[in-house]
């Protein structure tokens, strides 16, 4: 117990948490943090372009290592600016710390000079918030701050700290042990549950594990106990677009994403499956398709470590609340206990090979060398050039995201970074800084949209100042493709505003931030190009030239069922009504 | 195209929270943004040390709905507890008080006050032309007696809104 600052406790509280890095931007309200911040090198601060990007940043941090992302942040427009990151990391459950600098205590309430109710503004898209009224309150606060962010269903934690609190003198505290008086959540499972589900897994003839975000979460250990539960039962695996990467893209008993822009035959086993085991997905609408046609024959055993998210869209029949991880482990014990062999699902994968058959993410495409080049077609070569090189891969929002999701393999947890829940144009190049930042030397590429990377485009610079060798591919197809298919398949290609008009010339614009700018025009320029980005050192940004007009296919339509699936764009007939336009 | 509601069933939940700034607007909050329902919400602080407070909310929703509501109040950090006085069956009691402002002369005013007296309300205040009754019973008694009181030259209601307990010895 030492009497000390608040700025200078902020700063010993990240120290004792073992906070390595810190995104921020400085401001009249957080002065005192960053003076404090000037006294403590060990602290790595990286200083962004925009708020926004610092809270993108702290994800791509985050989900890249485990650990949570820190962010720092002046009052008013530093706080609002960050709105966009810290409800993105709410929605795909992402430990998060933010500090914000806040008016003096005795000025709350006045509309003093940069002053905004962070507290009111971010009560709804945060885990939890706090305004600290008392510099003794923050060494605590601080600590069950990190805590709650980390605990139970991560997410992002505001704490709002008025300038005068920051220059204050108090006893910085450490709790001994963190155990919040309400907040308990629930880790370990249910031992009758897992017992159960063993049975139910063992008696089933169609099962289907259905994987989300939450396996990610619950740290590399629990896509191992995946991969060891699916190796003993023999049951096909598929994944939410949150979940890739814990379970092998190479593994036979892969069935490739489900939802909207899953495979076939992922949404096909999901459909016609005897028995489902969701494990930390969440029957988001992405995933589900229509609702009453949503696995209509199927007994579903639902995990996660979030009680709310069980029975919230697709009832369930039995619920497990607990940590992925623990859950899996436990239900491999019980599978071994009782000595259950696996079933013979040979009917099952007979079938499951009969949709596999329809190869639904062909696409059509012209070799020579002179053709344009097919989106998927980069995402593909992409893929191959960097096999053995473990790269980490994150993505902006839009038809790049999904082609990247369903072309380009991954094999382990943690390498996969994309905007799911909130689908945040801007998050991508923002996260690659934040993945690079945690892992100098390997390999980050951000697959960007030409507009979506316009949202954060301003970080080139924070790229330069840090020396950091991210690497942009952009599928630049000259639209917000996404919503130009939307526009084209509900709106009879009325494409309204969707053109990406006035681009910047990226290579002159990579120039200009002291980065290496490539062009690839053609197919016989892909392999090549994608080489040169790989080998160059430093930041390079490629600007890939794509078919203008692709549509990400396959795709299920708002409102149709998983049977109804699009394959390819000749499936695509008539114009929808206003239920199906309703939906999003 | 038209947008369909679904029908429901009233809840009484007692939900116990930390007594701290912002609790209230999380809790109100998360109502509205998830479009759940509240017909009525109570909170005061009921601990010795002012650390706890309890809020009975009354709200209406389908099954499934009231379970969601449930499980999102307990993922709050500041909420401790929440019970579904419904669990309980009828073995819970709920109260609630109005003040019933009724003015008028001759023979409305002497009806008010038969009215009260069958409705066991109390006169609070009275004048030559007015009186004000205070009311406590269950949320239907009190209405009731709230629509009786309109063919009585009605002027002015306050309602506490809902609390309520379950019956028995234990505590929630
Ligand atoms: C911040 C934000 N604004 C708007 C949208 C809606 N939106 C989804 S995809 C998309 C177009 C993205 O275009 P681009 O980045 O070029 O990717 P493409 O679909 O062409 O691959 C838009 C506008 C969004 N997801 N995020
Ligand atoms: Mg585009």
């Amino acid at each position: 117990m030492t009497e000390m600052s608040g700025a200078d406790m902020v700063v010993q509280a990240l120290v004792d948490l073992g906070v390595d890095t810190v995104f921020g931007y400085p401001g009249g309200a957080v002065l005192p943090i960053y003076d404090a911040l000037y006294k403590h090198p060990t602290i790595k601060h990286i200083l962004v372009r925009h708020e926004q990007a610092a809270t993108h940043a702290a994800e791509g941090y985050a989900r890249s290592t485990g650990k949570p992302g820190v962010v720092l942040v002046t009052s008013g427009p530093g706080a609002t600016n960050a709105v966009t990151g810290i409800t993105d990391a709410l929605l795909d459950s992402i430990p998060m710390v933010v500090l914000t600098g806040q008016v003096p205590t005795t000025l709350i309430g006045t509309d003093a000079f940069q002053e905004c109710d962070t507290v009111g503004i971010t009560r709804h898209c945060t885990k939890h918030n706090y305004l600290v009224m008392d510099p003794d309150r923050l060494g605590p606060i601080m600590h069950e701050a990190f805590y709650i962010a980390t605990h139970g269903r991560p997410g992002p934690v505001v704490i709002d700290i008025p300038k005068n609190v920051q220059v204050a003198t108090g006893t910085y505290r450490v709790p001994e042990k963190i155990e919040h008086q309400s907040y308990r959540p629930q880790v370990e499972p249910d031992a009758d549950a897992i017992a159960t589900a063993v049975a139910m897994i063992a008696a089933a003839e169609r099962p289907v594990f259905y994987t989300g975000g939450g396996v990610i979460n619950a740290g590399p250990d629990a896509s191992a106990a995946l991969r060891q539960l699916v190796a003993l039962t023999g049951a096909p695996v598929t994944s939410t677009l949150m979940g890739l990467g814990a379970f092998p893209s190479d593994d036979g008993k892969w069935l490739g994403m489900l939802g909207m822009h899953g495979t076939y035959e992922a949404n096909m086993a999901m459909n016609r499956a005897d028995l489902i085991i969701a494990v930390g997905a969440r029957f988001d609408d992405r995933v589900t398709g229509r609702l009453d046609a949503f696995s209509p024959d199927s007994k579903k055993i639902h995990i996660d470590i979030d009680r709310s998210s069980i029975n919230k869209i697709v009832p369930v029949d039995l619920a497990i609340v607990g940590d992925a991880g623990r859950a899996l482990d436990a239900i491999i014990a019980g599978w071994q206990d009782a000595g259950h062999k696996a079933r013979d699902l040979g009917e099952w994968w007979r079938r499951v090979d009969g949709w596999r058959a329809t190869r639904c993410l062909d696409f059509p495409e012209k070799k020579e060398a002179g053709a344009d080049i097919m989106p998927q077609r980069a995402v593909k070569a992409l893929f191959d050039a960097t096999r053995g090189l473990d790269p980490i891969i994150t993505t902006e929002v839009g038809q790049h995201q999904m082609w990247a999701a369903q072309h380009f393999g991954f094999s382990a947890p943690n390498r996969w970074l994309t905007s799911g829940g909130l689908g945040t144009m801007g998050y991508g190049f923002p996260a690659s800084v934040g993945a690079q930042i945690a892992h100098p030397d390997r390999l980050v590429i951000c697959i960007a949209g030409e507009a979506s990377l316009q949202m954060n485009i301003q970080e080139m610079g924070t790229v330069s100042q840090y020396r950091l060798p991210v690497k942009i591919f952009i599928l630049n197809n000259e639209w917000m493709g996404m919503v130009r298919q939307w526009q084209e398949l509900t709106y009879e290609s009325r494409y309204s505003n969707s053109y990406s008009d006035s681009l910047p010339d990226f290579v002159k614009l990579a120039d200009a931030y002291g980065w290496t700018g490539l062009r690839i025009d053609n197919l016989g320029q892909l392999e090549d190009g994608i080489q040169k980005m790989i080998e160059t050192p430093g930041p390079v940004i490629v600007d890939c030239r794509v078919a203008q007009l692709a549509n990400c296919f396959p795709m299920i339509p708002s409102g149709a069922a998983h049977t109804e699936m699009l394959l390819q764009p000749s499936d695509v007939t008539g114009t929808m009504d206003d239920e199906a336009k309703a939906l999003v | 195209m038209k947008i369909k509601t679904e029908a429901g069933e009233r809840h009484v939940l007692a939900i116990t929270v930390d007594n701290e700034a912002g609790v209230l607007a999380k809790i109100t909050g998360l109502f509205t943004a998830r479009g759940y329902n509240i017909e009525s919400l109570t909170v005061a602080d009921i601990s010795s040390d002012h650390a706890l407070s309890r809020i009975t909310i009354v709200t209406n929703g389908p099954p499934p709905v009231i379970d969601q509501i449930i499980a999102q109040l307990e993922r709050l950090v500041p909420v401790h507890k929440v019970v579904d006085l419904n669990d309980a069956g009828e073995a819970h009691v709920e109260r609630e008080i109005a003040l019933v402002k009724v003015a008028g002369t001759g023979e409305k005013r002497i009806e008010a006050l038969r009215l009260a007296d069958v409705f066991r309300a109390k006169v609070v205040d009275t004048t030559l032309t007015s009186f004000i009754f205070e009311i406590t019973g269950n949320s239907d008694k009190v209405d009731r007696f709230i629509a009786l009181m309109r063919e009585c030259g009605l002027v002015e209601v306050g309602r506490t809104g809902v609390v309520a307990i379950a019956r028995g010895p234990e505590a929630l």
